[in-house]
């Protein structure tokens, strides 16, 4: 068997693993939704002051919600002893855990990214920003959820990681969060978005090629 | 055989009384440059035409934003050593770097800060190398978090040097994107400090502070490396021989 379709079986066990429990799904979704109706409620309800700012309020929320449901990319595997078989299997790590940010990424970065039009239009985003959003949303949580798998590798040995790992990932997402933003921005002031969003495609695919070597190293010391 | 010096090197004993025999040699150059750099900067070198002399904190300020960046490589270098060859004392001189680096950054965040107060009339503007130094800091920290979340000191320092190392990569690129956020957002206001433009009297300290504060993170490195290795090698036995007064 090869490194791919050995990536590809664990693709498709992710995926129907957690569709087995809906509610961890829904749960990061709700909690963007909850982060997204603090903004109105705590500044203003009047559109024209919440519609500057729509674009931050979308990736603040979208970056803490990717942190939340990080938690699960490892955790249970790392629990009941799975995550050490994949490590002794004899297939490359590495391609695991890339399927398992895919997987990762299809069950919390793709929802998101069709979730967050919706709250940008409930903060004054005109419906034609709606393709900007979804497309920079969705590139740019392919690039949150590979950083956000080191730092969950890297705490894998630790409990209440929690706010260790947002203390460790949120500085290195930070770059996501400024070209994401704007791309956003520039959607909804209805601009041209390629060149932030390129930006944003360029850190993705950086994180595509390094990610994943950076977190199979982690997970194999801290399985050591 | 060529390699028997580098493990006699690396080896805990040797490395312990080495760094004590190196540490007057560097720590004494370094009190003397930063002394009289000192006296050059704030005494001796003319007011700034614009600034008055309000620019003269940049003799702190600007060798610590220096040394926040030089120590933050020192101690992805030096993972990366210790994870590579599996050096011990490497990891120590990770370990002894990283809070000498935050309080470089720290230093560097509040002179900044305190300069901005009457150039800028605010304590803190989201400038981007006031950002960017903002943000190695939580770098940092997040580093000394994850390094005092293990109990075991052989883990702490293999996944820690993973962490540095992905830093090191992003250091770059997040202060790239910070500057390049900031040149969106807002005009530049900031004027620039440090350009080649500066007189030779107002030149000659500043390179002198930062040729010091380079040698004072040298002898605090050794300092702290000599207290890393006595607490990793308590229970060896050649602890008792040299530390004996």
């Amino acid at each position: 068997m090869s490194a791919l379709s050995a990536a590809r079986l664990m693709l498709a066990r992710d995926l129907k693993l957690a569709f087995r429990k809906r509610s961890q799904l829904v749960q990061p979704l709700a909690f963007f939704a909850i982060v997204t109706t603090l903004f109105p409620l705590g500044v203003s309800p009047e559109l024209t002051r919440l519609k500057p700012m729509a674009a931050g309020v979308v990736w603040a929320a979208a970056l803490l919600s990717s942190l939340l449901a990080l938690e699960l990319l490892f955790r249970d595997d790392a629990q009941d002893g799975t995550l050490e078989q994949y490590a002794l299997c004899g297939r490359s790590l590495t391609w695991l855990l890339a399927a398992k940010t895919a997987a990762h990424w299809l069950l919390t970065g793709l929802p998101l990214a069709l979730m967050a039009p919706l709250a940008g239009l409930a903060l004054g985003a005109p419906a034609a920003a709606v393709p900007g959003i979804v497309a920079s949303v969705a590139v740019g949580t392919v690039a949150l959820s590979l950083i956000g798998a080191i730092g969950a590798a890297l705490t894998l040995g630790i409990r209440r990681s929690g706010a260790l790992l947002s203390l460790l990932t949120l500085p290195l997402e930070i770059p996501v969060l400024i070209f994401g933003a704007r791309a956003t921005e520039l959607a909804i002031d209805g601009t041209a978005y390629g060149a932030p969003l390129q930006l944003l495609a360029a850190l993705a695919v950086l994180g595509l090629t390094l990610a994943p070597l950076a977190a199979s190293a982690a997970v194999r010391i801290n399985l050591e | 055989m060529a390699w028997t010096w580098f493990h006699k090197l690396a080896s805990p004993p040797h490395v312990y009384r080495v760094a004590g025999r190196l540490t007057p040699w560097l720590a004494w150059p370094a009190a003397l440059l930063i002394g009289a750099g000192l006296i050059g900067g704030l005494v001796l070198a003319p007011p700034d035409y614009q600034q008055g002399d309000g620019y003269r904190i940049l003799y702190v300020h600007a060798p610590s934003a220096w040394m926040s960046l030089m120590v933050y490589t020192t101690m992805a270098v030096a993972a990366a050593i210790g994870l590579i060859w599996r050096m011990k004392v490497a990891h120590a001189v990770a370990a002894s770097c990283a809070p000498i680096g935050a309080s470089f950054t720290f230093a560097a965040l509040v002179t900044g800060s305190l300069w901005g107060a009457p150039m800028w009339g605010t304590y803190w503007q989201w400038d981007p190398r006031l950002t960017s130094e903002l943000i190695l800091l939580f770098l940092y920290l997040g580093y000394m978090g994850l390094r005092s979340a293990f109990e075991e000191v052989q883990r702490a320092d293999r996944v820690s040097a993973v962490l540095a190392i992905v830093g090191v990569v992003n250091v770059p690129i997040i202060h790239y994107s910070v500057i390049w956020w900031n040149s969106l957002h807002q005009a530049p206001s900031v004027m620039r400090l440090g350009e080649p433009t500066m007189p030779l009297p107002m030149l000659v300290p500043l390179l002198m502070m930062l040729l010091g504060f380079t040698l004072f993170f040298g002898a605090l490195l050794l300092v702290r490396l000599r207290g890393e290795v006595l607490s990793r090698e308590r229970a060896a036995s050649w602890i008792s021989a040299a530390v004996r007064p």
